[in-house]
């Protein structure tokens, strides 16, 4: 197991910086320019735009552009942002910590609530708990996040006043700084979070049913063993590969992915960053944001093939 | 027979001519296990019923689209207008049916890309003990790595003017969308099946079938890919769902239908802002998603249940 | 309407028979903007009566002690340093800290805010031949961190600005004009020819003033390099706090503020992100917020949010029109590689007649009253103003019988699949806008009315940041309109109407060669209109002006070379125990120190 994990270190390397010729490649082809909103002021000369466009190398080739980001990159610096003349690594460590609080909070909930849930739904399958867990879990995933969203910040903030909708500084201290961030995160934590466990729990109901049925199981049962230690001892375990692929999969969506929950609840996370890089064309910023998030991808789907091992024996990753 | 062993006393040699000519092959099989499953059969019957309405339903109600009444606005369903009204005056039940086929048909169609790539990809790279599994997972790496919105800019603007002039303006789109919502949602099924195909390949039973002399491609197809299906069915519902959705946040980008076709995430957009006053306006279009889910994802239960070797219907 | 008829409206605004403000109105109709028509009265002798300029109460009789001041922008500022802003978002996160000159209020006429007085003719700040202003600063005002504000910083301002090295954005009001220092606290501008419109420069949202003793060793190519980009220090009501681009600005007061017992508010929030509707559910509904920005939202919503009673909506009219321009050229023929090229004609749009029967079909009262509503007034041929003010003239019409009237009469005649046609071509047209609710709507009902006039309308839109963008490559973008018809709103926060016209000349052209950055996207031209501008820019008198000006407009609306349709003013949405006020003019901040909460 350790030189499979090297070697698969080893060969992060490479494989990264492949990823990140196609993704500055994809960004450099991609129509749009950064410099839009000057198009429709008539006070902004043109001559102004030009001289922009130059001072940042847009008109170079593509091939230097990438070679003079990857040695900026080596050396520290993420680049410099079209759209605010700022440092590329301030923007995202300015937004880093709603990102973790909100979203990653959410990717908590949602695996608290899918485990328990999606392994009592398996173990009594088609019984009354089944038909209404997996009832909420399709209304869950059938609805988009705008719509639920807005449905939450109608009752909540709007009916019963409950819950402030915006997320902002809050200016307060001691535990109602607490108290002030609990509350204004409650919503956005509570719309993303149910919206994944939605789909996590079908998928852990799954994993838990195709095991239970299997041979193992009926002899630990056979042997005496409690149900519960049946469950949790041998059932989950076997269970978890396909549970522990997909929170590989949704583990780097905590850093970029929730773009329109970060919208409707004004959550100043990496998401809505990154869209509106996007959306300004401002590509040192998105060329930043999608960098480190292949890396995220890509370490932890490593972790999930190390954990493969770990969980079935049997898995030869050669 | 002179000199031959009996099996047992009690062997008789059966009349072949007299056994009812039953015709039996896997396929068969499968569908006769399917058709005992009820809520799966309830369910195709749903969604069929459904894809009836969308195809003839227009032919039926003829009331128009796009009718803009402004004495009609934001009237609740009623005879006139079954399911109501939106703020222009159009009515929703023409516009759910016209939007339903572009919503169905990419919903299904986008899924379909997606399982179908992922599974060949997964199962390519799962039964790989060479270098074609390291390099199939940095390709699903690489996919899950790609900004989707850039991407998408990016292939409307190299391809739309062709797939316009070959296949028509609403053929044309239709390909991108599918393909931009399918293509972006295979690597989950890929990593998923990998991880059920690596753990698979070394039970018994396909060593089994190993022994027996079976090729790779039949313990794949026959044994192994059966047993991999459970997290692929639930892959499915939720894309359905998600490329319904995904569709409409295309359009509303302006990447994918124009915005006057009410596709019914579409519709759900538009309703979202009107909830307080005329909740039926997203009642339909949210039921209606769900209720495709629902069917796509019994109608998955039972073909699992169907391909399941093991499980005795 | 012609000199003669502006002569005699401002006769009767002198002889009290018309009200100032009816004036000012019936000047935003015919295309011109509430700053020229001050200075129209202004020039031609009429008094500004002491009752009829902009009125504001202030109430506090102290600094400070109002609390936090909230406000929400769907578009959050992404730089705080006024010479690189782009759009009205940056501009009004740096109103915050950093002050012009004078600004402009919602009737057009300049409030001085660092200046002592507002340059004219009696105080000898104009100069007769139009050529110089002379400017006397404020005395006693400091930068936030206590270092004095003189005439040398406005001088460096100019030179920041029109160095081409800094590529600034405001450098186009600064890099043709000369500033010279005359003493202390009095600059004089100076321009090479009379120029009628004097008030550019250090004036609204691109006059705004930087401390040369913080900028001074970062201009040209350093500019980018500069601390204070992001921490700023100006003369504004309030000090920087935080600044978290596209997120969040934050602001606290500044004590040593040069206008007395102001600013109220302790500490001022400029949060940004989300979109137009939930901003004014934040203060209308749940009053989160006080006060938030250019809420393009159908008015039926507002209205309903506005039910909630905490808060209501206010209209700063502007120069903003909603309209749709037609292409001159043909956009589905490539020439030199280039469509819509000056080379071409359209096939079906110089037809005079289907010109004049698409004007017909536009129904503007449903687009304002189920759409727009108080956020957009109908608006016809600018010669003939909205309705409230009915003259003898024709207003805009909406009449799908005569449209099918006058394209039967010029030949176009309705074919099997009911689409008029003649000589093999058909009226099919491409309609394109970018991603807006209310624009899609508009589109729905234009393609309807089209319909039943035989006219087949395909209905694009394109996505915002593609749409506005300049990029050479993308065939989107509205500059090249390679399709029939397009809409969206030029936004006139140019106090003058002049840069708005250039959009009529024929040197102004969008063509590839000038990378499509011409002002004039509907390719149309017409000598008499070009000769008109000439005319009007070194006119010093502005009435004459505005008649050469109103000229323009005149011509390029009655050949149907685009046609308007709503007049939108800007929409704020303001917690009702805030008093503010917004300016279409002018940033919405532009008085931000005279905000105060009544209780």
């Amino acid at each position: 197991m350790g030189r499979y994990l090297i070697k698969r270190l080893v060969i992060a390397v490479p494989s990264l910086l492949g990823i990140s010729v196609i993704l500055f490649t994809v960004l450099a082809l991609a129509p749009g320019d950064p410099f839009g909103e000057l198009a429709t002021n008539p006070a902004v000369p043109p001559e102004v735009r030009e001289a922009l466009r130059v001072k940042f190398g847009l008109d170079d080739p593509i091939a230097i552009r990438y070679f003079r980001w990857i040695a900026a990159m080596f050396q520290g610096d993420w680049g410099f942002s079209f759209a605010s003349r700022i440092d590329v690594d301030t923007l995202i460590l300015q937004r880093l910590p709603a990102t973790l609080f909100v979203i990653g909070s959410a990717q908590v909930l949602a695996l608290m609530i899918a485990l328990p849930v999606g392994v009592m739904a398996a173990t009594r399958p088609y019984s009354l708990f089944d038909q209404i867990s997996s009832t909420f879990a399709f209304i869950g995933f059938s609805l988009p996040t705008f719509f639920t969203g807005l449905l939450f910040i109608l009752v909540f903030s709007v009916q019963l006043d409950w819950l402030p909708f915006v997320y902002s500084d809050v200016r307060a201290t001691g535990w109602r700084w607490y108290w002030e961030n609990l509350r204004q995160a409650i919503m956005p934590i509570a719309v993303l979070g149910l919206f994944q466990a939605a789909s996590m729990t079908r998928y852990v109901r799954s994993a838990v049913l195709d095991v239970i049925r299997l041979d193992y199981v009926t002899t630990a049962r056979a042997k005496g063993l409690g149900e519960r230690t049946v469950i949790v001892k041998h059932v989950v375990r076997n269970a978890l590969i396909p549970v522990v692929t997909l929170v590989a999969l949704q583990m780097p969506a905590i850093f970029g992915g929730a773009i329109v929950t970060e919208q409707i609840f004004r959550i100043p996370g990496i998401g809505s960053l990154l869209i509106s890089a996007i959306l300004a064309n401002d590509t040192p910023v998105i060329m930043a944001v999608t960098f480190v998030f292949a890396c995220l991808v890509v370490l932890f789907n490593l972790i999930a093939d190390v954990l493969y091992g770990w969980l079935d024996p049997r898995i030869t990753l050669g | 027979m002179d000199g031959s062993t009996l099996a047992s006393p009690s062997a008789d040699v059966p009349d072949l001519a007299q056994r009812q000519a039953r015709p039996f092959s896997p396929w068969l099989d499968a569908w006769r296990r399917f058709r005992r499953h009820p809520l799966a059969v309830a369910s195709g019957v749903v969604l069929l019923a459904m894809i009836l309405a969308i195809a003839f339903g227009p032919f039926v109600w003829k009331v128009a689209i796009n009718d803009i009444d402004f004495a009609a606005r934001m009237q609740t369903p009623s005879w006139k207008h079954p399911f109501g009204t939106d703020d222009l005056g159009q009515d929703l039940l023409a516009r759910m049916l016209y939007g339903g086929r572009i919503s169905l048909a990419v919903g299904l169609s986008a899924m379909f890309v997606a399982i179908t790539v992922g599974t060949i990809v997964g199962a390519i790279a799962g039964m790989s003990r060479g270098w074609v599994g390291p390099a199939l997972m940095w390709l699903t790496d690489l996919f899950l790595s790609l900004p989707a919105l850039p991407l998408l800019l990016l292939v409307i603007y190299l391809f739309r003017d062709s797939l316009k002039a070959a296949f028509g303006v609403e053929g044309g789109i239709f390909i991108m969308v599918v393909v931009v919502i399918g293509g972006l949602r295979w690597m989950p099924v890929a990593r998923l099946v990998r991880a059920q195909f690596l753990s698979l390949r070394e039970k018994e039973f396909v060593e089994a079938a190993r022994a027996l002399g079976a090729t790779k491609l039949r313990q794949v197809v026959r044994h192994i890919l059966p047993n991999a299906l459970g997290p692929v069915i639930v892959a499915a519902t939720i894309d359905v769902a998600a490329a319904i959705i995904a569709e409409s946040t295309l359009s509303f980008l302006g990447l994918g239908f124009p915005p006057d076709i009410p596709t019914w995430g579409r519709i759900l957009y538009d309703a979202k802002d009107y909830l307080d006053i005329a909740p039926y306006w997203a009642l339909f279009p949210g039921a209606a998603i769900f209720l495709t889910v629902l069917s796509i994802n019994f109608i998955g239960d039972g073909l699992r249940d169907a391909l399941d070797p093991r499980k005795v219907m | 309407m012609d000199e003669q008829g502006l002569r005699a409206l401002i006769t009767d605004v002198k002889t009290g028979k018309l009200s100032r403000r009816s004036f000012v109105q019936r000047m935003l109709a015919l295309g011109l903007t509430a700053p020229l028509a001050a200075q129209m009265l202004a020039h031609s002798g009429v008094a500004h009566a002491a009752d009829e300029k902009f009125k504001w109460d202030y109430k506090p009789t102290k600094r400070g002690g109002g609390g936090a001041l909230k406000t929400l922008w769907w578009q959050g500022a992404t730089l705080l340093n006024p010479h690189f802003a782009v759009g009205t978002k940056d501009q009004d996160g740096c109103r915050i800290f950093y002050e012009p000159l004078a600004a402009w209020d919602p009737d057009g006429a300049l409030y001085p805010v660092l200046a002592a007085e507002i340059p004219d003719l009696e105080n000898n700040g104009l100069a007769k031949d139009g050529k110089s202003v002379t400017w006397k600063l404020k005395q006693g005002v400091t930068w936030h961190d206590g270092k004095p504000f003189t005439a040398d910083d406005v001088v460096f301002n100019w030179e920041y600005a029109k160095d081409p090295g800094t590529a600034a954005t405001t450098s186009g009001s600064y890099k043709d004009v000369k500033v010279e220092k005359v003493d202390t606290h009095t600059v004089r501008v100076l321009f090479e020819k009379p120029t009628p419109f004097w008030a550019d420069a250090f004036v609204g949202v691109r006059g705004m003033i930087i401390p040369k003793h913080l900028y001074a060793d970062y201009t040209g190519g350093k500019s980018r390099d500069a601390p204070t980009n992001l921490k700023p220090v100006g003369t504004g009501p309030y000090k920087f706090v935080d600044f978290k681009p596209g997120d969040m600005v934050r602001g606290e007061l500044n004590p040593n503020y040069h206008m007395p017992n102001r600013p109220h508010f302790d500490t001022i929030e400029m949060k940004g992100g989300g979109d137009a509707i939930s901003a004014a559910r934040a203060v209308l509904q749940t009053g989160e917020y006080d006060y938030a920005w250019n809420l393009q939202v159908e008015d039926e919503i507002l209205l309903r949010l506005e039910k909630g009673g905490k808060g209501k909506t206010d209209m700063s009219p502007g120069g903003n029109i909603e309209h749709i321009q037609l292409n001159s050229t043909d956009p589905w023929t490539e020439v030199d590689g280039e469509r819509s090229s000056m080379k071409t004609k359209h096939p079906l749009l110089s037809d005079k007649a289907v010109r004049q029967a698409l004007a017909l079909l536009i129904d503007r009262k449903s687009v304002e009253d189920h759409i727009y509503g108080r956020t957009g007034t109908a608006t016809g041929n600018f010669v003939n103003g909205p309705p409230k003010f009915v003259s003898k003239n024709t207003k805009w019409e909406f009449n799908v019988d005569k449209a099918n009237q006058i394209l039967e009469d010029a030949g176009w005649k309705k074919g099997a699949d009911g689409i008029r046609a003649k000589d093999g071509k058909r009226l099919k047209f491409v309609y394109q806008t970018s991603i807006n609710t209310p624009r899609q709507k508009n589109q729905a009902i234009v393609k309807q009315a089209a319909q039943r006039a035989g006219i087949d309308m395909e209905l694009k839109s394109v996505t915002a940041s593609v749409f506005f963008s300049s990029d050479v490559a993308n065939p989107d973008t509205y500059p090249h309109f390679y399709c029939d018809i397009q809409m969206y709103t030029t936004t006139m926060t140019q106090p003058d109407p002049e840069t708005f016209l250039l959009q009529f000349v024929s040197w102004e052209v969008a063509t590839k060669e000038n990378k499509w950055q011409g002002r004039n996207i509907t390719r149309w031209t017409s000598q008499e209109a070009d000769d008109a501008f000439k005319a009007s820019q070194s006119e010093l008198d502005p009435v004459k002006r505005a008649a050469h000006l109103i000229k323009i407009n005149d011509l390029a609306c009655n050949d149907h070379a685009v046609i308007p349709v709503v007049y939108r003013p800007r929409v704020q949405a303001r917690s009702n125990t805030l008093a503010a006020r917004g300016s279409g003019w002018d940033s919405d901040f532009w008085n931000l120190q005279d905000w105060y909460r009544t209780t």
